[in-house]
Order: structure tokens, then C-alpha cells, then sequence
């Protein structure tokens, strides 16, 4: 019995050693606690957006409601890659079936986790999916396909399972956050739109970096067909977007493959780049980064204008006369709403 | 997989558990397979080199145990050469290859992949099997008929990277027997493991940076001193570290491994340091170089020779030239390079003239009387680490040239003249350090006085036991440098 006790005891302080050394992402990195946020809101989505920054930044759930009635919520994060948002999309499927899942496809550009930086970034990267996820298969499998080198070499997957084992070393740099959120969460989004509402024009022409393989890779491709799978089997319409951003850049090779691919599978793929005019986006007020990324004002008109193709092309119902949806969204409103004044 | 990584505990924990679920006679079974996964998981591209040492080894041992061989020394002697030769020369070959220049000379061969690093625990399979197949030969030790279990003698996943080296008589029939669940033994064995992750992760792997910063900064003088000094905490924290994980494993499905350390940092004389540090490597040589070479015809002839010319020093040259070999012999088996030859003849020498001197330190003390006093048995145990830490930076430098420079440096330079480096270590590093290498004297200390502490904590109260051990997995588990962001080191004698 003591035994079981002192075992007991062990775990519970481990637990809260855990709990005390993960990062909670309230400063500056907001977007690693995207993921984590979903759980609280699953659930009732019509539309469900998975993808990288170019989904989370540059679409507003709010908007959506605001102008068609569209419930929709946004599972994305920082250079989120094909593999994890396809174990996402699994992943959401155990809570909800949303009548549309929209994949934004810049991602289909990096084909393993070594080309897209260097290892450590990508373990940056990588942890702000993948530790918000809930323990489940999808988590491992999503964390397999993930790791890079680096971290295979060292521990590999158990140091997903087990944060502590990554974070052990963060004691030197514990705050009064670390304790503050504990046990209490905050969340940062709104339906997983992380609000940006600075303004930094784009003032010089952004350099890319030359095209280094007109043929997107292997791996996006079966993920892709995963996707599509997936989405059949759920009776899900599945849509391929390429978000507003000036860079990256979407090179037009990658275009029309990805344009010939939805045309084979009968797949919904709209492209915003050549339709930024139309949508009415701004490069001088509507970016908050200089054109990497839109700022709350360019989310608004971008979502505004998808929201149309979303509601005519998908047959998406209005839900605004719903007394329950309603109630809960006009909630969700009035904190957007309340954040966008402060400026936060 | 490494030892430090954390799937080493998972894997470790999922044999046991196995191990204890089937009936006693299966579980060497369940032993050699849990070796052969760990292999194949940690240095599967070396496989060639075990299987060539089990495989010769295992034939070699038949032949002389069995048939004619059984009966006559004679017809077992070339298959005991044919075998040592075999072996010895994959080893050596194994580390030809890591000698300086190797790279560019093997680039893009086949076997390119060994200047990488040696076969993962080829020098001490290789020393343990020898070690059988002397034996064998010797008619000391029955061969192994069995294949699976002659394997499991030589590749025990626990020392296979780091030893201890083991004598079959010793741990064969232990590996083979049956063992029911002990709780207590569990419990020694995880704590074992505890403290030895400690002494890696913990103190050994954090000072390494410093250890690396002072050997690149090329440091002389004072620097040197204390580049010796935090070699030798880097490396007793790394090897006894290493060790303890094995011996902890083994304990924990109830083998036990022989003791490889007994507090050497506290040894007064060369002799007792020597029977304190890497005691098995030392226990191998003795019984295999030493004593054959000292019983040898060539050596005995010349002792008769010197002693009927050389009076009482002429006694003696027999045992100093067996003792000679012996260390060639041992710093051969750390590594080809020039220093490690140097350092083999260096200990050799501190030995052989501490015994010429010891008439002069007998008149000494008889004059002074200082021999009893706890003042004079501090200052032996200092000047014994500071001599061994002089001797030991052999490792350090490939080039002898390089060491003697710096050795030399401390008499012509004084030592506080020269600044030490930045050690890229931070003030937090230090602190835990600091906390570490005193909890590991502290340890030192109370089991040279009162024996195991394990036991102690057993006799004791319950709740304090289990507070001791989650106080070490936490230490452990924070302040150990593992993980991704850490340059990783794998265990030094890894490389030997």
C-alpha cells in the first residue's frame, strides 16, 4: 500500500513538473497554443480549416458567421506540414464530421521534415503543433511522421508523449507565467483565428528564394490522397485553397499541379492569389508583417469574399437564425469585437 | 538506441516484465533476445564483428573442449591462436581505423563507416570472450555447448558498452539460471541505475563543455591543471556512471555483474589506485598477460640471469618486465595512438619506481614519524589524484608531443599566469555541479565507512527511501543534459 502510494505521489509531482516546465505560449510565440484551444470548441463546425499560418492568420471564423451564418473553426499553426495536418484532419474527425474541411495547400511545398529548415526550427515548429494535440494514435502517428533527425536520435516520439523529457532544462528560465497558467489556460484565438492588428505596409518587394523543384514532392501528394480519402469516407467535401500572402511564394508550376490534381478528383481548389484585387486586400494596410501575412482587416476581407464560394459552392446553411448556434456565436462576436478595439 | 536515450528505461522496463512472466527456464531465452533487439537497434551496422567473435569463439572453444582436443594441451593450442588472432585482429583493425589519417585513406570505401566509431562494445566482447577461450584452454572453464547461451555470455545488452568485463565462471551459469521476482533486488537495481544516470547526465555530461573548451583553447600552464582536474570528475562521472547503469540493470533480473570501481580517488599509492579503477580490465590483464608472461620461459630465464648479476634489483626484473607488458597490453586495448602507449608506459613507470623507492619512504617515515597522522593520509590521497590526473591527460592529446608540452608547461609557467578560458558553462552549471560532485563524495565517503547505503536505506524508514529515490529521478530528469539541443556524448570508454 505504500508502495502504491509513493508511486502515486511520484506521478502527481512529476505531472505538475510537466505541467510547470511546458512553454504556455501567452508572449510572443501566441500560436503554439492554437492547436490546444480546439478541444474547448469541438464540436457544431461546419467548416473546419486546417493548414499553416496562411489559415489562421489570414481567415476570420468570425467574419464567416458575421456575413453567412457559417460556423467554422481553424485548426492551424506555424508551418504546419501536409502530415500533420492530415493526422489533424483524422483527429477532427473523432469529434465532429464538419460538412467541409479546407486545406490550404503552401504546405505541399516541403516534403519531409529536413526541407523545411533547419532541424531546430523545425522542432520549434513541430512542438507548437504537436503539443497542444491530445494523447490519441493520430498524436503518434502524427509525431512519427514529423521528427526530424535531431530529435529521432533522442528519444524521438517519447518526448512527445512526455513534454519533460524535452523541456527538463527550462527550470533556469521559469517565469511567473509558467506558474500563473498551471492550471489555467488561456486561450489567444478566436475559433482559432489568431487576430494580428498592426500595420506594417509592405514597403519593398519581397526576394524569394528561387524554385528549387518545379515538381511538388511525393509525400504531399499521398497525403493529399490520404486527404481526399479521408474526407470521402466522412462524406466531407474537401477544398484546396491558397491563401492571400505575398510570400512564400506559390510558384505557378506548383499551381497547375495542384489545379490538374483537383480536376481529377472533382475537388474544389480556389486560388486567392490572382483574386487579391477582387477581394479588395490592400498590400499598404491590410498586412501587419509587410506582406507575409494579412493583419485583421485583410482576414475580414479575405474570409468575407471565401465565404461566398463557401456558401454557393458547398451549399454551407446559415445558422443565424438558430436561437443555441446563434447564442454562442453572438458570445464569440462580442469578445472579437471587444479584442479588436483594444488592439490586441 | 543509447543508453542515454530515454527508450533505454522503456525497453529495459518491457524485458523485465516479460522476464518475470515466464517460467524460470525460458528466461535466458528472453535475456538474449532483448541483447540481440538492443544490438540490432544500437549498432546493427557492426553486427559482421559480433557474429565473427561468437561465432569463432563458440567453434574455437568446442574444439578444445571437446574430442582430442579435451585431452591433449597441445592439439588445443592452434585453435587457440587461430581464435585470438581472429579476434584480436578485428579489434585491432576496428581501431586502425579511427587513427589519425584513416579517414581520408578509407574515404568512400566499403568500409568507410569505420572511422565513425569502433563497432558498438567491441573491445570488451572482444576482452571477455579472450578471456573464455583462455579458459577453455586452460581447462578452467567447460565450453558452452549451446550456441544461445555462449552468445548471451558475450553480449549481455547492460556491459556491452562499457563493460564490466566478465569471467564465464562467473556470469554464465548466472545468466542461465532461473531467478524469481525480488522486489528488493528490483529496488537495488533501479536505484543503481538512478544514481548511475546521475553521475552521467548530470555531473559527467555538464562538465563536458568545459572539458572541450579547455582542450580546444589548446590551454597550458594553470589551464592544464585544471583541464586535468575536470577530466578526471568528467570522466569518473561518465565510466562509474556507465558502469552502475549496467550493474543496476543486471541486478534488477538478478544477475550480478562483478564490481568495477571502489572509491579510487581515495587511493593512496599507485598499486591501490589501480586495484580500485576499472578493477575488471585490471583483474583481465593480470590473469591473462601478467601472470602468463611472468611464468613465461623467456622471462624466467632472463630473471635467473639478472638475479645472478644484478644482486636485488635483478629479483625484481622479471616482474617488472611482465609488468611492462601488462601495460603496453592495457594501453593497446584503449586505443592505437601514441598516447595511450605513452600513457600505459607512464603508469608502468610510476609503479616500478614507486616499488624501487620504497626503502626510501620506509627511512623516511621511520625519521619522521608522519605516516599515521590524518593530516599526511589526506595529503597521499591528494597527490595521488593529482599524479593520476597528470597521467590520465594522456587520453586527451593523440600527439604525446602535445601532452608533454603541456605538461612540462606547469613547471615553466607559472600556473596562475595563465588565465583559464571561458568554459561555456553558466553560474547555474556550476551551482548543480558543485551540488552534484559533493553529493557524489559524500556517497564516496559513507560507503567506504559503512558499506552499501542501499542496504542502510532498506533497514530504515520506508518513506525516506522512496523520497531519496524520487529526489534522484527528479535530479535526474531536470538538471541532466539530454535531449534534443544538447550535444549528446556518448560514454568515453564507449570509444575504447
Amino acid at each position: 500500500m505504500k508502495k502504491w502510494c509513493a508511486f502515486l505521489c511520484g506521478g502527481l509531482i512529476l505531472g505538475l513538473l510537466q505541467g510547470l516546465l511546458a512553454p504556455k505560449y501567452t508572449g510572443l510565440t501566441q500560436e503554439g497554443g492554437l492547436i490546444r484551444e480546439y478541444y474547448q470548441n469541438a464540436g457544431g463546425n461546419d467548416v473546419i480549416f486546417i493548414g499553416d499560418c496562411e489559415v489562421y492568420e489570414n481567415f476570420s471564423p468570425i467574419t464567416l458567421w458575421q456575413e453567412y451564418g457559417i460556423t467554422s473553426y481553424i485548426r492551424g499553426s506555424p508551418q504546419q506540414t501536409i502530415w500533420q495536418s492530415y493526422y489533424l484532419m483524422e483527429e477532427t474527425f473523432r469529434y465532429e464530421t464538419p460538412k467541409v474541411m479546407v486545406f490550404n495547400v503552401l504546405s505541399m511545398k516541403y516534403d519531409s521534415p529536413e526541407s523545411t529548415g533547419s532541424q531546430s526550427r523545425r522542432e520549434a515548429y513541430n512542438r507548437m503543433t504537436l503539443d497542444g494535440m491530445r494523447w490519441s494514435s493520430c498524436k503518434w502517428k502524427a509525431v512519427n511522421a514529423s521528427l526530424t533527425r535531431e530529435e529521432r536520435r533522442w528519444g524521438g516520439a517519447l518526448t512527445y508523449l512526455f513534454p519533460l523529457l524535452r523541456y527538463h532544462d527550462r527550470w533556469s528560465e521559469l517565469t511567473a507565467e509558467d506558474v500563473r497558467y498551471l492550471f489555467h489556460f488561456q486561450p489567444v484565438s478566436h475559433c482559432g483565428y489568431l487576430m494580428r492588428t498592426g500595420v506594417e505596409p509592405m514597403t519593398e518587394a519581397l526576394i524569394s528564394a528561387p524554385m528549387t523543384d518545379a515538381e511538388l514532392g511525393q509525400t504531399s501528394w499521398e497525403y493529399l490522397d490520404k486527404m481526399v480519402r479521408l474526407c470521402r469516407e466522412h462524406g466531407t467535401q474537401l477544398v484546396l485553397v491558397k491563401s492571400p500572402g505575398l510570400y512564400p511564394v506559390w510558384w505557378w508550376e506548383w499551381d497547375r499541379q495542384v489545379t490538374e490534381y483537383a480536376r481529377e478528383q472533382e475537388l474544389l481548389y480556389v486560388n486567392m492569389l490572382p483574386a487579391q484585387e477582387e477581394i479588395g486586400i490592400d498590400w499598404m494596410t491590410d498586412t501587419y508583417d509587410g506582406g507575409l501575412h494579412l493583419n485583421v482587416s485583410g482576414a475580414e476581407k479575405a474570409s468575407a469574399w471565401f465565404g461566398k464560394i463557401l456558401q454557393e459552392q458547398c451549399g454551407l446553411p446559415d445558422h443565424r437564425r438558430e436561437e443555441t448556434v446563434s447564442a454562442l456565436w453572438e458570445a464569440r462576436c462580442r469578445a472579437y469585437e471587444a479584442a479588436k478595439a483594444e488592439g490586441r | 538506441m543509447t543508453v542515454q536515450s530515454p527508450w533505454f528505461p522503456l525497453f529495459t522496463a518491457a524485458l523485465l516484465v516479460i522476464y518475470y512472466r515466464v517460467p524460470g527456464q525460458w528466461q535466458w531465452r528472453v535475456l538474449l533476445t532483448g541483447s540481440g533487439c538492443f544490438y540490432l537497434w544500437a549498432g546493427k551496422a557492426y553486427l559482421g564483428f559480433l557474429l565473427l567473435t561468437l561465432v569463432s569463439t563458440y567453434l574455437a572453444a568446442r574444439q578444445m573442449g571437446d574430442g582430442q582436443g579435451r585431452e591433449d594441451r597441445k592439439k588445443r593450442r592452434p585453435w587457440l591462436i587461430l581464435c585470438l588472432t581472429v579476434n584480436a585482429s578485428a579489434l585491432m583493425l576496428c581501431k586502425s581505423c579511427l587513427l589519425p589519417g584513416a579517414k581520408e585513406l578509407l574515404a568512400g570505401s566499403r568500409v568507410e563507416f569505420l572511422t565513425l566509431g569502433l563497432p558498438l562494445g567491441i573491445s570488451f566482447y572482444t576482452l571477455q570472450t579472450m578471456g573464455y577461450l583462455i579458459d577453455v584452454y586452460r581447462g578452467t572453464v567447460e565450453p558452452e555447448r549451446n550456441f544461445g547461451k555462449f552468445s548471451l555470455f558475450a553480449a549481455w545488452f547492460p556491459q556491452l558498452i562499457q563493460g564490466p568485463v566478465s569471467g564465464f565462471s562467473q556470469l554464465g551459469p548466472q545468466l542461465t539460471a532461473a531467478h524469481p521476482y525480488d522486489g528488493q533486488r528490483l529496488s537495488f537495481g533501479a536505484q543503481r541505475v538512478l544514481w548511475g544516470y546521475f553521475k552521467k547526465l548530470v555531473i559527467a555530461d555538464r562538465l563536458a563543455p568545459a572539458v572541450t573548451a579547455l582542450r580546444q583553447e589548446q590551454t597550458v600552464g594553470g589551464g592544464f591543471l585544471v583541464l586535468t582536474i575536470l577530466y578526471a570528475v568528467q570522466l569518473y562521472g561518465d565510466f562509474t556512471g556507465g558502469v552502475d547503469i549496467a550493474l543496476g540493470v543486471s541486478e534488477c533480473f538478478g544477475i550480478r555483474l562483478p564490481e568495477n570501481f571502489r572509491q579510487p580517488f581515495f587511493a593512496k599509492n599507485t598499486a591501490q589506485y589501480w586495484r580500485r579503477w576499472h578493477m575488471t580490465l585490471g583483474t583481465w590483464m593480470k590473469t591473462y598477460v601478467f601472470y602468463p608472461v611472468s611464468v613465461s620461459a623467456p622471462v624466467r630465464r632472463l630473471s635467473r640471469w639478472a638475479r645472478a648479476r644484478l644482486g636485488g634489483f635483478g629479483k625484481r626484473v622479471g616482474v617488472y618486465l611482465a609488468t611492462g607488458v601488462t601495460w603496453l597490453a592495457t594501453g593497446v586495448w584503449h586505443g592505437l595512438t601514441p598516447n595511450f602507449l605513452v600513457w600505459g608506459m607512464l603508469n608502468c613507470l610510476v609503479i616500478v619506481l614507486s616499488q624501487e623507492l620504497t626503502p626510501l619512504y620506509r627511512r623516511f617515515h621511520s625519521r619522521f614519524g608522519w605516516k599515521d597522522k590524518p593530516w599526511y593520509g589526506v595529503f597521499e590521497g591528494i597527490r595521488m589524484f593529482l599524479l593520476m590526473n597528470l597521467i590520465r591527460a594522456c587520453d586527451l592529446y593523440a600527439d604525446p608531443r602535445e601532452y608533454f608540452h603541456r605538461l612540462l608547461s606547469l613547471f615553466s609557467v607559472p600556473l596562475w599566469r595563465q588565465p583559464v578560458p571561458a568554459l561555456g558553462l553558466t553560474g547555474a552549471d556550476w551551482g548543480i555541479l558543485a551540488l552534484g560532485i559533493g553529493a557524489m563524495l559524500l556517497v564516496s565517503l559513507l560507503q567506504q565507512r559503512a558499506g552499501s547505503l542501499r542496504q542502510l536505506l532498506w533497514r530504515g524508514n520506508p518513506w525516506l527511501r522512496y523520497g531519496l529515490t524520487f529526489l534522484l529521478l527528479v535530479a535526474v530528469l531536470l538538471f541532466g543534459r539530454y535531449g534534443v539541443g544538447y550535444e549528446g556524448t556518448n560514454f568515453i570508454y564507449s570509444q575504447f
